[in-house]
């Protein structure tokens, strides 16, 4: 399982003079499902582009199972491609679309009819070969779409924001049925998305991209718990960022009050960033609180109420399965290992690369 | 209201479309004094060379017009969005000057004593073949050729079949062509089975736009052919402006030339539908 299979190294990338990619450094290991993860124009997609072929970088290195890959043009790669919109062809119906890799490859006739249908069978279209793939629905075209790149059996399969079009249940559905394909087949899946729902669902690793930066490398359950900076933590999952200052270790005081919390190293009187999750405020009486406030507003979310709560410095977007009252006075805690400390993020990021 | 809105369009089509076929149709199944007959048809047959050399030299053009066409629309696809501004510019250009102006102009590059015979006697190559191989002329026999007259239809009709193409290609999604690659398709394969059936359809526009003017040119022939080469359209023109008037033989040809240019148009979309399920090999 760590066997590296593909190596990224340093790989700076330029559109007209402007940098999108400012030194990516990345290794990918067989049978992982990595994804990267970022907003748009992050870069992301140029990283997925670069390891497809489609795109050359400025400099730097893509090694395939250490041997440099730069200068083999895609379709010499044994790497195939999700695209974002399915770039099915139009001309070809469904099986002719599966089939399309394996006729190149000069595969016998009865061999190709065998894995397409096996194909078929595997994301579910079975009976769908004569259709015409523009009569398909979105979610079809997309299964489509990875059975045609699934069929050539690829080392690894990149996969550009695959779900980006599908409606919310679709989405998650088609989720689960990613994790299955990948697990059962073995290929490292790279994966590309905005979503950080998705990510946090379906990967073994996430590369966290800002403005051509890694930002962070982890696993799910580390970005989650213990983002490295500000950026992070904002984009993944919903926060509570405020400035604060380290007074020593383990105590840090924000909103003009000090509070014990679990990190050390940061030095004194340390302007840093505090980083809450909604979800780790409780609403405690006044009395007995850290910090108190009036709620401002209350959004139902479903499993949980999404309430706004106004202290003297800060407004703190609280999760809580009580409901309060509009206009009432609340106190609010949070526990020691609930609050996180970060560097105050620098815009161009990128120190926190490789830590993994 | 919609409804409302296309009656203009309806009077229009009425009066300026399907009253001139009916009277057509009428003129071509009458004898002169308006009694009904099926005479004009039957007199067509000895006009049968004409039609054969028509459909053939416009045959003949519309190839050249793909050959060379599609090329020039499939690089300017290619090219970057202000080179495909100028290169579209060039195209069109030509095509503003007057037609029988450009026509003429050719005239005299090809005449006997026109620009490239003067070309040629400048660099010796008319005396070389006067001396070495016993050429009796003076100059190379270009105007009035057969040649003259498919290089006319090449030169004014080119441009439609460049247009329809191009604008097909630069439709194609450029995701579809990496999709190919990325399938482990080379360049050459990732035209002969993508990028070619998919642009079928600007190819048989360009087809039509080419060889339906082509068929019943009249101008071209007659200023490029020296009258040697008459085709449909001059046929047409003698019989209803000539000295042969003879409107209902007119008429009775052009019904007959709208019927066999529909055979043409008909067996091409056939042609088109066969050929994209085979992943187009026509090329």
């Amino acid at each position: 399982m760590s066997k590296h299979l593909i190596d990224l190294v340093n790989i700076k990338k330029e559109f007209d003079g402007e940098p999108i990619l400012r030194g990516i450094n990345l290794y990918i290991r067989d049978k992982e499902f990595i994804t990267l993860l970022g907003p748009s124009g992050c870069g992301k997609t140029t990283t997925l582009r670069i390891i497809g072929g489609f795109e050359t970088p400025t400099s730097g290195d893509v090694l395939f199972e250490g041997k440099r890959l730069n200068d083999v043009p895609p379709y010499k790669r044994e790497i195939n491609t999700v695209f974002q919109r399915y770039a099915l062809f139009p001309h070809l119906n469904v099986a002719e679309n599966i089939a399309f890799g394996l006729h190149i490859r000069k595969m016998p006739a009865d061999e190709i009819a065998r894995k397409v249908s096996r194909m078929l069978e595997l994301v579910g279209l079975k009976g769908f070969e004569n259709r015409d793939v523009t009569s398909l629905s979105g979610g079809q075209q997309q299964r489509v779409a990875i059975a045609r790149a699934l069929v050539m059996e690829p080392r690894v399969l990149l996969l550009d924001e695959p779900l980006g079009a599908l409606d919310l249940k679709l989405r998650k559905e088609m989720q689960f049925e990613l994790k299955r394909i990948q697990q059962s087949t073995g290929i490292t899946f790279i994966y590309v998305t905005h979503d950080q729902e998705e990510a946090l669902t379906m990967s073994d690793t996430i590369v966290v991209m800002n403005r051509g930066h890694i930002q962070q490398i982890g696993t799910p359950t580390d970005i989650y718990n213990e983002p490295v900076n500000a950026f992070v933590a904002d984009f993944i999952g919903e926060s509570n960022i405020l400035p604060g200052t380290m007074l020593k270790d383990r105590l840090v005081r924000f909103c003009t009050h000090d509070f014990v919390c679990v990190d050390e190293g940061f030095g004194e009187m340390t302007p840093v960033d505090v980083v809450i999750r909604p979800e780790d405020l409780k609403i405690t009486p006044t009395e007995q609180a850290q910090l108190t406030g009036i709620v401002e507003s209350i959004v139902f979310k479903g499993v949980h109420y999404e309430m706004m709560v106004r202290t003297e410095h800060f407004t703190f977007t609280v999760h809580s399965t009580q409901c309060e009252t509009v206009g009432k006075a609340v106190g609010l805690s949070v526990d020691p290992f609930d609050i996180h400390i970060m560097h105050k993020s620098e815009q161009e990021g990128g120190q926190m690369e490789e830590k993994r | 209201m919609k409804k409302n809105m296309a009656y203009p369009y309806g009077v229009w089509m009425v009066v300026f479309i399907v009253c001139p076929i009916l009277l057509i149709v009428l003129y071509a199944f009458s004898d002169s004094a308006g009694g009904f007959t099926v005479e004009n048809f039957a007199g067509i047959v000895e006009y049968w060379p004409i039609f054969v050399r028509s459909f053939v030299l416009a045959l003949i053009s519309t190839v050249i017009c793909l050959i060379l066409g599609y090329p020039l629309a499939y690089i300017m696809s290619r090219q970057p969005p202000q080179r495909q501004q100028l290169y579209m510019t060039l195209i069109m250009l030509p095509m503003w000057m007057n037609f029988l102006l450009r026509t003429y102009a050719w005239m005299s590059i090809l005449e006997n004593k026109g620009f490239i015979n003067q070309f040629l006697n400048q660099i010796g190559l008319i005396s070389f073949l006067q001396n070495h191989f016993g050429y009796t002329l003076d100059y190379i026999p270009l105007i009035n050729t057969s040649g003259a007259v498919v290089l006319g239809m090449v030169y004014n009709f080119l441009p439609f079949m460049v247009l329809p193409i191009y604008t097909v290609l630069i439709k194609l999604d450029p995701k579809i062509i990496e999709a190919a690659q990325d399938l482990g398709a080379p360049m050459r394969i990732v035209f002969q089975r993508v990028i070619f059936p998919l642009s079928l359809p600007g190819v048989i526009s360009g087809i039509t736009m080419v060889f339906v003017p082509s068929v019943s040119t009249f101008v071209i022939s007659k200023l490029l052919g020296g009258g040697k080469y008459m085709l449909i359209g001059d046929l047409i023109d003698l019989e209803f402006m000539g000295n042969a008037y003879n409107p209902q033989l007119g008429s009775a040809i052009a019904l007959v030339m709208m019927g066999l240019i529909f055979l043409c148009m008909w067996v091409m979309n056939k042609f088109d539908d066969g050929s994209s399920e085979e992943g187009g090999l026509m090329l």
